[in-house]
């Protein structure tokens, strides 16, 4: 039996005529993510792309579990074909069905013809499809407004295919279609989420992490790897930046207020993180903050923060509890790995009365006593990258 | 590299990785094969048994295999607390509260479960006073688990005293003992110790990871965790870990637990007296401490970062036990109020192969770590 899998574009089809731009990129991105599997020729027909594994060993778990994970797409299935002859359609139909149909309880038959010279009509295929599935299958009951099954067949031009239920895609915007970001992954839980959530906007995203050896771990660094990972299941190829970070948080605690010690750290990150972007050709950022979640993620220190970026900072999660936060996180299963214990074990540079107002005039000021130029170029310099996904 | 990290495992010595190769490739039959290859890795099978046993001075049918310490706390506990249940109302549970975790987690277990777990306090240094098991043993006591060498501080515990207390007070408790850190580097047996259970595990010792052993002294009842089987006299059913029993085997047989000893406990005062140069270090291990670990912090530097400085500079130490992972330790808590002094815990842990210019150069970097790192 040869199978093949159906893929729905979702929101992209009502994008006008930037449609083709977008189709194709999703395309691409597919092709990417299964370049692996083995040979694959892709077929495009109005929202539908069609997926022909060239090899018999072509894994579908594999490629079912990775699509459903690609942005733009809305459903997809895996479908069996068969040639355009009624009565080995019908055989098809009972055999495809063998092993799944034990779980559900109702069906019914959709039959859509697109070759309209085929020996029945739509509702005739519908009919005596119903009838051979009741025949082998006596426990199912025709239910055709909620049914747990529906089968579909497509009578297409060359062969027809059979189907069960589509699964819902990530759906989402194809990513890349909507230019390119740097998240700011720290290795808690919110940063992959915000990282998910954008890509599935469609932005294209590296990834940078700032590191303070020997005051963070090696383990601490190898979390972020994982979770970088996980993204990267659904955004794609991700280029992971290591900022060498040490150095300039030492130089925080030694010559800047302690009420101010976290929020110039950000600021310094965010500049940071700003020169890479610029230069991976990234044209915002994107962080993990949450309205005051903590000191350093209120209002003040929000706009202190965004005072030092030098492109838009994206928050996708600004608005959301931490109980919708995880939900995501568990969702996209980066929850396990981000409540690992070996995160900034660094108590040493956090403040103990962080000031939660602080005032962007203040804080430049407090910064300025220093002369992070070097400082920072050194960072830059020494960041190291690793390709991820 | 610089390897101070003995007591969370040890590298395999040539002849267990030779033993155990010699297994895997050539005497690979299950020992339970009636076929004369069979025969052969039972008979084979035995004379590890026995290499073993004659170490721990016992015989050879006390002596079941198990996949390590854990498995081995964990069978003696739970075995001797399931076989316990005839004596109906006796539910005390006589525990250190420095146990290993494997220990210390089963008891947290069984006291979730209704028994009554009495938690022997240690002192600053993980000391237990004899009279502190006199006090909470009583004849309502199933069991008591006390490990001989502490795995964090190195802290000896007075291990041999315990089957007298029991006796004393009439109790029909079983003494178990947790001697991973003890087997092949203290000289004891079995039977002078008093235990009725023993747990003992091969990667301490030059030996592969995977593979340790429970002593079940002769009489003593402990009902099984695992079912479906014959081996192990039905102790601890599965098809037996030939090329690792092999490989615990030749360590056994290759440790010289007096020549190392004195290698050790050599290193060991040295290293003490080159850290008293640091200022402001606290000793955490006793003076009566086992030689193979020292145990110390540096107030205000937190454990994790020292680690990961000196892992830095490719030298191996850990901040307590290796299964703790990152949290805060229970043994450190319970010996030190002080949590200044329990979050920067060290443990050093030696081996004859350690030499007195790994700790020169250990010392070296620890000053430029505590000149230089920022800190609380």
């Amino acid at each position: 039996m040869r199978e093949i899998i159906l893929i729905k574009n979702g929101e992209l089809a009502l994008k006008g005529l930037n449609r083709s731009v977008f189709e194709d990129k999703m395309l691409k991105n597919i092709r990417r993510r299964l370049a692996d599997l083995g040979k694959v020729t892709f077929y495009k027909s109005q929202s539908t792309v069609t997926l022909y594994p060239e090899s018999e060993e072509f894994d579908f778990e594999q490629a079912m579990e990775r699509i459903g994970k690609i942005f733009g797409i809305a459903g997809y299935s895996r479908a069996a074909v068969a040639p355009k002859d009624f009565e080995q359609i019908k055989a098809l139909c009972v055999a495809y069905f063998a092993q799944s149909v034990y779980q559900y309880k109702t069906f019914k038959v959709e039959a859509k013809r697109s070759d309209k010279q085929f020996e029945l009509k739509s509702p005739e295929i519908s009919r005596e499809i119903g009838a051979v599935m009741l025949q082998h299958y006596p426990f199912l009951k025709v239910d055709v407004h909620n049914p747990d099954l529906v089968i579909t067949v497509e009578i297409r031009d060359k062969e027809a295919y059979i189907r069960g239920n589509q699964l819902k895609g990530a759906g989402g915007m194809p990513v890349g279609t909507s230019g390119k970001g740097a998240v700011l992954m720290s290795g808690g839980i919110d940063s992959p989420v915000a990282a998910y959530m954008m890509a599935r906007r469609g932005l294209e995203l590296c990834a940078v992490h700032f590191a303070a050896p020997p005051y963070t771990s090696e383990l601490a660094e190898s979390k972020v790897k994982m979770l970088t990972e996980k993204v990267a299941a659904y955004a794609g190829r991700i280029e992971l930046y290591i900022v060498p970070f040490t150095k300039i948080q030492e130089t925080i605690r030694d010559r800047c207020p302690e009420e101010y010690f976290t929020v110039i750290m950000r600021r310094l990150m965010m500049e940071i993180a700003g020169e890479i972007a610029q230069r991976r050709g990234a044209k915002a950022l994107v962080t993990g903050e949450s309205l005051g979640q903590v000191a350093s993620q209120t209002l003040r220190a929000l706009a202190c923060t965004d005072d030092a970026a030098v492109m838009p900072v994206l928050r996708p999660l600004i608005g959301m509890d931490k109980n919708d936060i995880v939900a995501i996180a568990r969702k996209i299963d980066t929850f396990e790995t981000s409540i690992l214990p070996y995160e900034d074990c660094c108590t040493v540079f956090t403040p103990k009365h962080p000031n939660t107002k602080p005032q962007v005039e203040q804080v430049r000021k407090a910064q300025q006593q220093v002369d992070w130029a070097e400082m920072l170029a050194e960072a830059v310099e020494g960041t190291k990258v690793e390709v991820i996904g | 590299m610089i390897y101070l990290d003995a007591s969370a495992t040890t590298p395999v010595c040539p002849k267990a990785a030779q033993a155990v190769q010699e297994v895997l490739l050539h005497q690979f039959a299950n020992p339970s094969s009636r076929h004369f290859l069979g025969v052969e890795a039972a008979e084979q099978l035995e004379k590890h048994r026995a290499v073993i046993a004659a170490k721990l001075g016992c015989k050879t049918e006390e002596l079941f295999f198990t996949s390590g310490g854990t498995e081995a706390n964990n069978l003696a506990i739970f075995g001797a607390v399931e076989a316990a249940k005839k004596y109906r109302s006796k539910k005390r549970i006589v525990v250190g509260a420095i146990e290993h975790a494997s220990v210390y987690e089963s008891a947290k277990q069984l006291e979730a479960r209704g028994y009554e777990v009495v938690w022997l306090a240690p002192d600053r240094h993980g000391n237990i006073a004899p009279a502190q098991l006199a006090e909470a043993i009583d004849e309502n006591t199933i069991l008591v688990s006390m490990m001989y060498v502490n795995n964090e501080l190195g802290s000896v515990l007075p291990a041999e005293l315990v089957k007298g207390i029991i006796q004393a007070k009439r109790s029909p408790a079983l003494f178990h003992c947790d001697c991973v850190q003890a087997f092949c580097k203290k000289e004891f047996r079995a039977a002078a110790l008093g235990a009725d259970l023993i747990s003992i595990s091969a990667h301490k010792i030059f030996g592969p990871k995977g593979i340790g052993a429970l002593y079940v002294k002769k009489g003593c009842r402990v009902l099984p965790r695992q079912f479906g089987g014959e081996q192990e006299a039905k102790m601890r059913p599965g098809t037996q870990a030939t090329a690792l029993i092999a490989g615990f085997a030749a360590a056994v047989e290759d440790y010289r637990t007096k020549e190392y000893g004195e290698a050790v406990r050599h290193i060991n005062a040295y290293a003490r007296q080159a850290l008293k140069r640091l200022e402001p270090v606290v000793f955490n291990s006793g003076e009566n401490a086992s030689e193979y670990i020292l145990n110390f912090s540096v107030k205000g530097f937190r454990s994790e970062i020292i680690l990961n400085y000196l892992s830095a500079q490719k030298i191996c130490v850990s901040a307590g036990s290796a299964c703790a992972k990152g949290k805060p330790s229970h043994v450190m808590r319970s010996v030190s109020s002080d949590k200044a002094i329990a979050d920067s815990a060290i443990r050093l842990s030696f081996s004859h192969l350690n030499t007195e210019e790994e700790i020169d150069c250990l010392l070296r970097h620890l000053e430029t770590a505590v000149q230089t790192l920022a800190h609380e």
